[in-house]
C-alpha cells in the first residue's frame, strides 16, 4: 500500500489523491489517537485528523505531494495531537491549580505502525459498538470512524439525511465521552458478550447494503464489503477469532457471491430462483464454505451459523436441500423470532412437505397485515395451481406494499399470470 | 402474555430400538412441530428428557428410574408464551407425542413478585 502511494503520488493531483487517502487513512489515524488519548476524546481525535487533511490539501497544492503522503499525514496528526494535549494540560493547570491532568507527566506522542494501527482499529470496533450507544449511533459511528464514510455517504447509504446522521453521530460521541470505554482485547471474558453486539452491528451494516434495490448500488455494495472487512479484522486477534465470527463471515460470503446477480435488468430485486447462477461468484462461495467449516469448531450454535448454513444450501442443487433448509429455519426461529424468518420457514415447509400443508402453517402466523405474507400465500396457491386465489393474494400484497420496486415485481407477476 | 408449560407424557417402550433413520425422522417430526410454534413467535424453550433417572424419597431412599412406579413418563417439556391456556392447548395439537398415544399436559408457569 505504502509503495503504491509513493509511486502514484508524484504526478497525481492532490484533489484526486486526498479523497482516496482519506478513505484509507482517516480511520487509522482516528483509531490510533482515540486509543492513545482515550475514547472520551473521540471528537478531538476527529478534529485533529480533519485538520491534518486540510493542511495536506493546502500544503500539497502549492508544494506538491510529498514522497510518502501517508507518513506525512501521520507526522502532522502526531504533532497536532501533542500540541493540542500540551496546550490543554498547560491551560488547565494554570486556570485550576488543583487540576489533576488526565495525562500525568509529559504529553507523549502516539506511535503509528501497522501493529498499533491494527490493534487500535480492533479496539475502536468495540468502542463504537458499545451497548450504551443506540443501535443507530453505533452504525453511523462505525461507518464514519471505522470506514471513513463522509456524512453524505452515510446518509445515502442509510437512506437518511445529513441532519439525522449528524444527530446520531453527535449523540454517539457524547455517550462515548461520558463512558470513556476501556477496551482490553486480552480479556476474553468481557469481549465474549460484547462481541455479539459487534457482530450484530456488522450484520446490520451488511444487510443494509444487501437488501437494497437498484438505487445507489455502488454505495450499498460498499456497505457489504466494509462489513466483511471489519468482520475479517476480528479474526486477526485470538480473543475475537471466534466460531460465530467465522459463521457471520461465511454468511456474508454466500450472500455477497450473489451481489451482482440479484438485480434484474429493470433494477428490481430478483429472487434466488430467478437469478442466473452462472453469475454467482464461485470464489466467494468457496470462501464461505471454508469459514462455515471453521465455524463448526465452536460449542455454541449462533444464529449466524444457522443463517450461513441456510445460505450454503441455497448455493447447492442437492435433493435434500429443502429438508435441510426447513430444519435450519425451525432451529433459527427457536433462537430468535422474526416475521421474515417465519415466512421463509413456511416457504421451506411447502418445498419440503407440500404447499397444502404449508398453507395451514401460514394461516397460523397471523401476519395478514404484511405484504410479504400475501406474497407467500399467493406463491403457495401458485404451487397448488389455484390461479384465482393467487391473484386475490397478489392484489392484497400490492395493496399493502410500500416499496415501488416490490409493487412492480408483484404487478409483473400478475401480468405474467394473464398471459 | 403468560408462560405455559407443556409436559409430554408417554408410555416408554424399552424394547423399541429405532434405526438412525427412524431417529432422524422422529427428530424432524418434533422439530417441525416446535418450529411451527416458534414461527408464531410463541416459543420460549424446550428440552427432551432421557430414560436415565433416580428418585429421592422422603425417607431418604433412592429408587432407580423415573418410571419404576408409573406406567408413563414425562419425555420432555416445552414452554410457550400465549394469552390464554386455551391458546396453549391449541398449540399442543400436532405434538408428535399425541400421534404416538401419549398426552400433553398444559400447566401455567407461576411468577412470584418479589
Amino acid at each position: 500500500m505504502n509503495e503504491d502511494h509513493k509511486t502514484k503520488a508524484a504526478g497525481e493531483d492532490p484533489q484526486d489523491l486526498i479523497p482516496k487517502l482519506f478513505k484509507a487513512e482517516y480511520s487509522n489515524l482516528v483509531a490510533v489517537l482515540c486509543n492513545f488519548y482515550g475514547f472520551k476524546n473521540i471528537q478531538q481525535a476527529e478534529d485533529i485528523v480533519s485538520e491534518a487533511f486540510i493542511q495536506a490539501m493546502k500544503t500539497w497544492s502549492h508544494k506538491g505531494i510529498p514522497d510518502n503522503p501517508k507518513a506525512w499525514l501521520r507526522k502532522v496528526a502526531t504533532n497536532k495531537s501533542t500540541d493540542y494535549y500540551r496546550r490543554n494540560k498547560l491551560q488547565n493547570e494554570k486556570i485550576f491549580p488543583n487540576y489533576k491532568s488526565q495525562i500525568s507527566g509529559e504529553v507523549q506522542a502516539p506511535v503509528f505502525n501497522e501493529s498499533v494501527i491494527q490493534d487500535s482499529q480492533l479496539k475502536t470496533i468495540f468502542a463504537v459498538c458499545h451497548p450504551a450507544l443506540s443501535i443507530d449511533s453505533q452504525i453511523c459511528l462505525a461507518l464514519r470512524i471505522l470506514s471513513g464514510f463522509n456524512i453524505d455517504e452515510i446518509a445515502t447509504a442509510l437512506l437518511s439525511n445529513k441532519e439525522s446522521i449528524n444527530k446520531k453521530l453527535y449523540r454517539g460521541k457524547k455517550k462515548l465521552k461520558e463512558i470513556n470505554p476501556d477496551i482490553d482485547l486480552l480479556d476474553g471474558s468481557d469481549l465474549g458478550d460484547r462481541i455479539d453486539g459487534v457482530l450484530r452491528i456488522l450484520y446490520l451494516i451488511f444487510n443494509e447494503g444487501y437488501y437494497r434495490t437498484q438505487a445507489e448500488q455502488a454505495i450499498s455494495q460498499d456497505l457489504c464489503w466494509e462489513a466483511m472487512r471489519l468482520a475479517l479484522m476480528l479474526t486477526q486477534q485470538k480473543s475475537t477469532n471466534l466460531a460465530r465470527v467465522h459463521a457471520l463471515i461465511a454468511l456474508m460470503c454466500f450472500h455477497a457471491s450473489r451481489l451482482n446477480s440479484r438485480i434484474g435488468a429493470e433494477g428490481q430485486l430478483l429472487l434466488l430462483d430467478q437469478q442466473d447462477r452462472s453469475h454467482w461468484d464461485s470464489n466467494l462461495i468457496t470462501k464461505g464454505q471454508q469459514y462455515l467449516n471453521q465455524s463448526a469448531r465452536g460449542a455454541r450454535v449462533s444464529k449466524y451459523h444457522l443463517e450461513a448454513a441456510i445460505a450454503y444450501w441455497h448455493t447447492t442443487d442437492s435433493e435434500d436441500k429443502w429438508n435441510n433448509v426447513l430444519r435450519l429455519y425451525n432451529k433459527l426461529l427457536q433462537l430468535e423470532y422474526s416475521p421474515y424468518t417465519a415466512l421463509n420457514r413456511t416457504f421451506a415447509y411447502a418445498k419440503s412437505h407440500s404447499p397444502e400443508k404449508a398453507l395451514k402453517e401460514a394461516l397460523k402466523l397471523k401476519l395478514d397485515d404484511h405484504h410479504l405474507y400475501h406474497s407467500l400465500i399467493a406463491e403457495l396457491y401458485h404451487m397448488i395451481g389455484d390461479k384465482k386465489k393467487q391473484i386475490k393474494h397478489l392484489d392484497q400484497a400490492i395493496g399493502l406494499a410500500s416499496n415501488p420496486h416490490e409493487i412492480e415485481l408483484l404487478n409483473q407477476k400478475k401480468k405474467d399470470l394473464h398471459r | 402474555m403468560k408462560d405455559f408449560m407443556m409436559l409430554f407424557h408417554s408410555v416408554p417402550n424399552m424394547e423399541y430400538q429405532p434405526t438412525p433413520e427412524e431417529i432422524k425422522a422422529e427428530i424432524d417430526l418434533w422439530q417441525d412441530w416446535i418450529g411451527g410454534i416458534a414461527a408464531q413467535g410463541k416459543f420460549k424453550s424446550t428440552n427432551a428428557l432421557g430414560y436415565q433417572g433416580k428418585t429421592m424419597h422422603s425417607d431418604g431412599t433412592i429408587t432407580d428410574g423415573p418410571y419404576a412406579e408409573m406406567k408413563e413418563i414425562v419425555g420432555g417439556y416445552l414452554i410457550c408464551t400465549t394469552e390464554t391456556i386455551e391458546e396453549a392447548l391449541e398449540l399442543s395439537k400436532g405434538c408428535p407425542a399425541l400421534a404416538q398415544g401419549g398426552k400433553v399436559e398444559v400447566r401455567d408457569v407461576m411468577i412470584f413478585e418479589d
